[in-house]
């Protein structure tokens, strides 16, 4: 197991830090005592299996649940996220895994629903620009910004969306599930969005199933399970490591695969010994 | 993104090679008839179906098309047009208001036993029928908002309940007779604009087009934008006012443009200002095409539906004063029948989607010359009522299986 201590994998100023954060639901408690820090173009994957409390975590700092106790300290100071807006105001985006777009509005309308320019006229031109800006600056393939979304891909809807949650300049973006539902070329398009996005000097914290896009993107790999801290690996940590923090069993199908692989190189490393 | 080499840098939004882009009016032609083939087919159906039932009752009694009687038309268009006006803005969100004849009737009660019984100025009466319609709507928003309770079903109570409420206070006269030559009967019967008001009104969205679009094609260059054709918007100009200039000066061969058409007219241009070029209008159709994006995003979406709703019965209340003004009467009978039916349809037929976000003011205009044809050209034929709505009913279920089918072949296309 190859855990980093805090602080070494330090790109940049350290955008997020979380304390001994917990949080219950009536008798069940969803998270124990959860510390995780985010740096400044980083990208920080959490990974889970279902029920380890990944969700919950991305919730409390998109300010939907609030901790039942612990602190949050967003670019050195303490703060409290009592509600969406308060977080979004902070810096803090959140890309839902369900994207929550409107499909029978244009990538435009889209990109600046509730934020729009001048409320009483809008100001269309300004913002087609401002929309082709942050689409050119992720390098995003977006055929027509004037189209509905419905017309779009779900790789292009996805970029929408994160486009929408740059629009107001934040630090640290979440994403829940980034890659789910997607086919194998938008899911590389998607990938490469999350790189370009840490290249802006965000820190990004990425929920993931798939263990090849956490390794693809992540310059840290998060393990949670049963709501507590299982670890933190680099990315290039092995599959059997992850899925027996993930699971908390060292004897799975994926151990014993790995078992068998290595028992067979060995075999055959000694026959080739034997018959040179 | 443009290229370094090129010698003739491309516009911000035309880097992408595999969007066909339309230039000129062929193209304009071309993308129109895109559009439509993909089942996006906004006034299309509607034009096309007032075209037939105009030939139609034209070759069967030609006294359809004299202007005198147009004008009559567009009298009778106002009241219901308003009423659907407010319906097109609770279709927008995906609800409905079922009890809009129910509300035109109570308001112009209103105004017959405030006015006319109890002698309060003919203004502050109004405005009370108008500030009890917003109150309905705003208590149908409530119990949407607050008790889940589907608007189809409150708006449904909201029919009896206000239904009793214009019985009540009707009580046993049954109906009041609004007093001939009150400014309040002219305007509903008489009141046309004079020549050149008419024709300086038909000039002025023209106008208003050529100035706001040669003004957006001046911005979009200075930003790097691709331009709309100035040459289409010429053409489109050009057409749209002499259209309505040939159109005011035949109906100004009989008595003219009626004042209340005026109101309506202003009434959905206002409308189609706020729902394309506002926040406000961006949320409501946020909200009727996905409420849960709506809500992420920030949206306050209980205002809205409030909006939506007490809006709708607002213009209720004021189709209901204007039909007593055109009636010069409040009865037990206004507001009941065919008007909630004729105000939803109209809306419909117009091209407003039952099923929320998609829409435009301008279907509850379209909408209600379509409706308001056919009973003026049945009234010719003299048919009975009983025909009438027979074959406003089929009107509607065809509007309905276009809207549908539309919809199918958008889903197919990839348009919204």
């Amino acid at each position: 197991m190859s855990e980093s201590p805090e602080g070494s994998a330090s790109v940049g100023e350290l955008v997020l830090s979380l304390r001994g954060i917990s949080k219950n639901f009536g008798a069940v408690s969803a998270l124990t005592d959860i510390d995780f820090d985010v740096h400044a173009g980083e990208v920080v994957a959490l990974v889970g299996d279902n029920g380890a409390g990944k969700s919950t975590l991305v919730k409390i700092l998109a300010g939907v649940h609030q901790p039942s106790s612990g602190t949050i300290n967003f670019r050195g100071r303490p703060v409290t996220l009592p509600d969406p807006r308060a977080a979004l105001t902070l810096g803090i985006a959140t890309v839902f895994q369900d994207l929550a777009l409107c499909e029978n509005l244009d990538v435009v309308a889209n990109i600046f629903l509730g934020n729009e320019l001048s409320p009483l006229r809008l100001d269309e031109v300004a913002m087609e620009m401002r929309a082709w800006t942050l689409l050119n600056e992720l390098s995003a393939r977006i055929p027509s910004v004037r189209e509905a979304v419905a017309s779009l891909s779900g790789g292009q809807r996805q970029t929408v969306a994160i486009a929408r949650s740059l629009l107001l300049e934040p630090k640290l973006i979440l994403l829940d599930e980034p890659t789910a539902a997607l086919g194998v070329a938008q899911t590389a398009e998607v990938l490469n969005l999350i790189d370009r996005v840490r290249a802006r000097g965000l820190g990004v914290v990425m929920i993931s199933h798939n263990m090849e896009d956490v390794r693809a993107v992540a310059d840290r790999i998060v393990v949670l399970r049963l709501g507590r801290n299982n670890g933190v690996f680099e990315p290039d940590a092995s599959n059997q490591d992850l899925v027996s923090a993930i699971t908390g069993a060292s004897n799975n199908a994926v151990s014993r695969r790995a078992e068998r692989l290595r028992m067979e190189r060995d075999h055959s490393a000694q026959a080739g010994e034997q018959h040179p | 993104m443009t290229e370094q080499g090129n010698s003739t840098p491309l516009a911000l939004d035309r880097a992408d090679a595999r969007v066909k882009h339309a230039a000129g009016i062929g193209g304009a032609v071309r993308a129109f008839l895109d559009r439509v083939r993909s089942g996006d087919l906004g006034s299309l159906p509607v034009i096309v179906g007032l075209v037939v039932i105009w030939t139609v009752f034209t070759s069967l009694n030609p006294v359809f098309v004299s202007s005198s009687n147009l004008v009559n038309l567009l009298f009778d268009c106002s009241t219901v047009g308003v009423i659907a006006l407010g319906i097109v803005c609770v279709l927008m969100v995906g609800e409905i208001d079922l009890s809009v004849g129910s509300i035109s009737g109570f308001a112009s009660a209103m105004v017959g036993t405030l006015w006319v019984n109890q002698g309060w100025p003919v203004a502050l009466a109004i405005l009370a029928a108008l500030a009890f319609g917003a109150l309905i709507g705003s208590l149908y928003a409530l119990l949407f908002n607050r008790l889940g309770m589907p608007s189809f079903v409150s708006t449904l109570a909201g029919l009896l309940a206000v239904l009793g409420m214009q019985l009540y206070i009707l009580g046993s006269t049954g109906s009041i007779n609004l007093p001939y030559g009150s400014a309040l009967v002219d305007f509903g019967q008489l009141m046309v604009m004079p020549k050149w008001v008419s024709h300086t009104l038909a000039a002025t969205p023209g106008s208003a087009m050529l100035l706001s679009g040669l003004r957006t094609v001046a911005r979009r260059r200075a930003a790097n934008l691709s331009t709309p054709s100035v040459a289409g918007l010429v053409l489109r100009v050009a057409t749209i006012t002499i259209g309505l200039e040939l159109i005011v000066a035949y109906l100004n061969q009989s008595r003219g443009i009626p004042w209340m058409f005026g109101l309506f007219v202003g009434l959905v241009v206002a409308m189609n200002y706020a729902l394309t070029r506002t926040k406000w209008g961006r949320s409501m159709t946020a909200v009727g095409g996905n409420r849960e994006a709506a809500r992420r995003a920030g949206i306050k979406v209980r205002a809205i539906y409030l909006s939506a709703f007490a809006l709708c019965s607002l213009f209720a209340a004021l189709g209901g004063v204007l039909a007593a003004a055109r009636l010069a009467s409040a009865s037990q009978q206004a507001g009941t029948g065919d008007v909630n039916l004729n105000a939803i349809a109209a809306a419909v037929i117009g091209g407003t989607s039952l099923f929320g976000g998609r829409g435009s003011a301008y279907s509850a205009l379209l909408g209600i010359i379509v409706i308001q044809s056919i009973a003026s050209g049945l009234t010719l034929l003299d048919l009975s009522s009983s025909l009438r709505y027979m074959i406003t009913g089929a009107v509607l279920a065809i509007a309905v299986i276009v809207d549908s089918l539309a919809r199918r072949s958008r889903a197919s296309h990839g348009r919204a």
